[in-house]
C-alpha cells in the first residue's frame, strides 16, 4: 500500500511542477503561427527567436476554407494567421480577427502605399500585407512556338492534352467567366451555366488540374502551358528560362495575403511583436528569395537593391513578380460570392463528374 | 488508521465483486474500448448526424434551423452519376485486386510455414512508407519522361512514349497498388486454414488438380474473398487521393463530393448529409454481405 501512495505522491507533485515550471513563464514565450504551407522561411523564424527570445510553432493549412474552418470552430489557440483577402472580409464579418494595435507596427510605412487600405480592409485595422501575387498564364515557349496572349488560345485544339489549371473553382471558372466577358465573381445562373458549356469545351485539353504544384508536371514536360501561381511560375522560370508567365488580354487574378490576429489570441503582444518583425526589410528579403511572389516592401525591395542587384533585376524584370502597370490594370480580386457558392460548387462538381 | 478501514474494506468488496460476477467482469474489460469508441466514434458521428439537418448561412457559417433540404438536393441525377461511378472505380479495384492477390495468397500459403512470415512481412513492408509518398514514386514511374517510359524506349519495345499518367488506367494502377494488401491478408487467412487433406481426399476421388481448386479451394476460400472486397471496396469508393494526384483531378468520386463541401464550398451541412448517406449505403452493403456470407474471422485480420 505505501509503495502506490508513494508512487501516486511524486506523481501528484511532479505534475504540479510541470504545470507551475511549464505553463508559467513560458506561455509568454510561444508564437503560434498558423500559414500556408511552403511559405515562412525557417530563417525568419530563426531571427525572430534569436532576437526575442520567442519560440515559434508553424503549423500549415492549404486553403483559406481550411483556415476558416479552423477559425470557425473557435478556440484555436493560433496567434498569427495569414488569410487572403476574400477570406479577410469574411473573417471580419463573423468577427473572427482581433484588431490590431497600430501603435507596436512601426515598421508598416516600409509597405507600399498602393498595398495598404485595399478594398477588404480599408484602415488596416485588422490586417498588414505578408505577400502578393496573381495566378495567370504560363507558357513552355520551349513547346509552343507560336506567340500566346490570351486565355481564350487554350481552347486550341493543338494543345490536346496538353494544358494544366489550378484545381481550383474559383480560379477556374472565373478564368472561364473572363474568356466569355463576364465577370469573373458573377453569380447570375445564365452566365454561370454558359461558363460550364465553355469549360467543357475545354477539357480535352486539360491533362490535370493541380493547386498543389502546377509546375511540376510543366518542368516534367507532361504539359505545354496552362493556370499557375506566380511564385510558382517565378520558380519554374528559375529551373527552366523557357518558362514565360503571361498576365493574359482577359486579365486574371491578383490576391493578397495578410498578417492578422485571430479573435482571442492566447499571445497577443507576441504576435504584434511578430507582425512588426515581418516588415523589417532585412527579414522581408528572406521571403524574397524563398518564395519568389510579389514582395509589398517597398524598404525591403529597395534594400535588395543595393545588397544583392542581380537578384532585383530578375525580380523586376518578371511579370510573375512584378507585373507592369498596364498589366495590373487587367488584375482582379476574387470576391465571396455568398450563397451562390453552392451553384458555383454544382457547376464545378458537373464539369469534373458530369459526363 | 481507524478511518482507513471503511475504505479498505470497499475496495475490498469492488474486488470481490469483479471476482465473481462474470457480468461486471465483462463490463470492466471492454469499458476502455467502449469509452474510447463513445468518445471518438460516436459522439462525432452524432455531431454529424445533427449538422446535416441544418443549413449554410451566406458566409460558409452554419445556421442552426431543422430541415431536410440537404437530402433533397441529394436526391439528383449528377449525384447519383458520382455515386454509380464511384461504385465502378471500387468494383474494378476490387476485381483486380482479386486477380492480383489470390495467386499471391494462394502462393504465400501453401509455401512452408517458416517462410509464410516472411512473405506476410514483405506484404506490410510498404505501409513503412507514408501513403503519399509511395503515390508519388507511382508519379515518377508513370509521367512520360518517367523510369517505365525511359527503360521501354531504351529496350526499343516502344516507339512513343506510354501517356498513362492522368488517366483511368493510372487511377486504377494506384488503387490497385493501395489496396492490394487488404486484398491478400484475408484472403491468406482463408487458404491457409484448407487442411491438404481435403485435397489430397478430392485427388484419391479421381479429381484432377483444376477440379480440385474449383470444387474444394475456391469454394473454401469464398469467405476470405468476401472479407477482402469488403475491405478493398468500401474505402476505394470514398478514395479521393489517388484520382487527384495520379488521375489529374479530372473526375469527381463522392470522397470528391464530401470533401469539397468542407474544403472548398464551406457548406459543412451539406457535406454532413452526403457522408452520412454513403454511411448508411455502406453499413446496409456490409450488413447484406456478412448475413449471407456469416462469417468474422476474415475480416479482423
Amino acid at each position: 500500500m505505501n509503495k502506490y501512495k508513494l508512487f501516486a505522491l511524486g506523481l501528484t507533485l511532479s505534475i504540479l511542477l510541470a504545470a507551475c515550471g511549464g505553463g508559467g513563464p513560458a506561455s509568454d514565450n510561444v508564437l503560434n503561427l498558423y500559414a500556408w504551407s511552403e511559405y515562412v522561411p525557417q530563417q525568419l523564424l530563426d531571427n525572430f527567436t534569436e532576437q526575442t527570445g520567442i519560440e515559434v510553432n508553424y503549423d500549415t493549412y492549404s486553403s483559406n476554407e481550411e483556415l476558416m474552418a479552423k477559425l470557425q470552430a473557435g478556440a484555436s489557440g493560433y496567434d498569427v494567421v495569414i488569410p487572403s483577402d476574400y477570406t479577410v472580409t469574411i473573417m471580419i464579418n463573423q468577427g473572427l480577427l482581433e484588431p490590431l494595435d497600430k501603435t507596436q507596427i512601426s515598421n508598416f510605412s516600409n509597405i507600399f502605399d498602393t498595398l495598404t487600405g485595399l478594398s477588404y480592409d480599408p484602415q488596416n485595422d485588422y490586417t498588414v500585407p505578408w505577400q502578393w501575387g496573381t495566378s495567370c498564364l504560363v507558357v513552355d515557349t520551349g513547346k509552343v512556338t507560336r506567340p500566346i496572349t490570351k486565355w481564350a488560345d487554350l481552347w486550341d485544339p493543338e494543345f490536346e492534352g496538353k494544358v494544366v489549371l489550378l484545381d481550383d473553382e474559383r480560379e477556374v471558372l472565373g478564368m472561364v467567366l473572363s474568356v466569355l466577358g463576364y465577370d469573373k465573381n458573377s453569380t447570375d445562373p445564365q452566365q454561370l451555366e454558359e461558363a460550364k458549356q465553355k469549360l467543357l469545351e475545354l477539357m480535352p485539353n486539360v491533362k490535370l488540374f493541380d493547386s498543389d504544384s502546377p509546375k511540376t508536371a510543366l518542368l516534367a514536360g507532361e504539359v505545354w502551358l496552362g493556370q499557375t501561381w506566380n511564385g510558382e511560375a517565378a520558380l519554374a522560370h528559375m529551373e527552366n528560362p523557357d518558362i514565360q508567365y503571361i498576365i493574359p488580354e482577359e486579365g486574371c487574378t491578383v490576391w493578397y495575403d495578410n498578417l492578422a490576429i485571430p479573435k482571442d489570441a492566447p499571445h497577443y503582444n507576441a504576435a504584434m511583436q511578430f507582425i512588426n518583425f515581418v516588415l523589417d526589410p532585412q527579414e522581408s528579403i528572406l521571403i524574397t528569395y524563398e518564395f519568389p511572389y510579389s514582395n509589398p516592401n517597398r524598404a525591403a525591395l529597395e534594400l535588395l537593391q543595393t545588397e544583392d542587384p542581380q537578384a532585383y533585376d530578375a525580380y523586376m524584370n518578371f511579370p510573375a513578380t512584378n507585373p507592369s502597370a498596364d498589366d495590373m490594370s487587367r488584375l482582379k480580386m476574387i470576391q465571396d460570392v455568398g450563397d451562390a457558392t453552392a451553384l458555383w460548387d454544382r457547376i464545378w462538381t458537373e464539369v469534373k463528374g458530369g459526363e | 488508521m481507524s478511518t482507513d478501514k471503511p475504505e479498505l474494506k470497499r475496495k475490498h468488496s469492488l474486488a470481490h465483486i469483479l471476482r465473481e460476477n462474470s457480468a461486471v467482469q465483462g463490463i470492466a474489460l471492454i469499458s476502455p474500448t467502449a469509452i474510447y469508441m463513445l468518445i471518438f466514434i460516436v459522439l462525432p458521428m452524432i455531431l454529424v448526424a445533427v449538422l446535416s439537418f441544418m443549413s449554410r448561412g451566406t458566409y460558409g457559417n452554419v445556421v442552426y434551423e431543422f430541415n431536410f433540404q440537404n437530402y433533397v438536393r441529394l436526391v439528383d441525377p449528377l449525384y447519383f452519376r458520382i455515386l454509380l461511378y464511384s461504385l465502378g472505380v471500387g468494383l474494378a479495384t476490387m476485381v483486380f485486386t482479386i486477380m492480383i492477390g489470390y495467386p499471391l495468397a494462394y502462393f504465400i500459403a501453401r509455401s512452408p510455414a517458416r517462410k509464410r512470415s516472411f512473405y506476410l512481412f514483405l506484404i506490410l513492408l510498404p505501409f513503412w512508407t507514408n501513403f503519399i509518398i509511395r503515390i508519388y514514386a507511382w508519379i515518377m514511374i508513370l509521367r512520360t519522361q518517367g523510369l517505365l517510359n525511359t527503360v521501354l524506349l531504351d529496350l526499343g519495345l516502344i516507339q512513343d512514349p506510354l501517356e498513362i499518367l492522368y488517366t483511368p488506367t493510372a487511377v486504377l494502377i494506384g488503387m490497385v497498388y493501395e489496396f492490394l494488401p487488404f486484398m491478400v491478408l484475408p484472403l491468406y487467412t482463408s487458404l491457409e486454414k484448407i487442411e491438404n487433406a481435403q485435397m489430397e481426399a478430392a485427388a484419391d476421388l479421381g479429381a484432377r488438380p483444376w477440379k480440385v481448386f474449383l470444387r474444394v479451394t475456391l469454394p473454401l476460400s469464398v469467405p476470405g474473398m468476401i472479407a477482402g472486397s469488403i475491405l478493398v471496396f468500401i474505402p476505394a469508393m470514398g478514395m479521393f487521393v489517388v484520382p487527384d494526384l495520379m488521375g489529374g483531378a479530372k473526375t469527381v468520386l463522392v470522397g470528391n463530393v464530401i470533401r469539397n463541401q468542407f474544403l472548398t464550398s464551406r457548406d459543412w451541412p451539406f457535406g454532413a448529409a452526403a457522408s452520412m448517406l454513403l454511411m448508411i449505403l455502406t453499413l446496409a452493403f456490409t450488413l447484406y454481405y456478412t448475413r449471407k456470407a456469416g462469417f468474422g474471422e476474415e475480416l479482423l485480420v
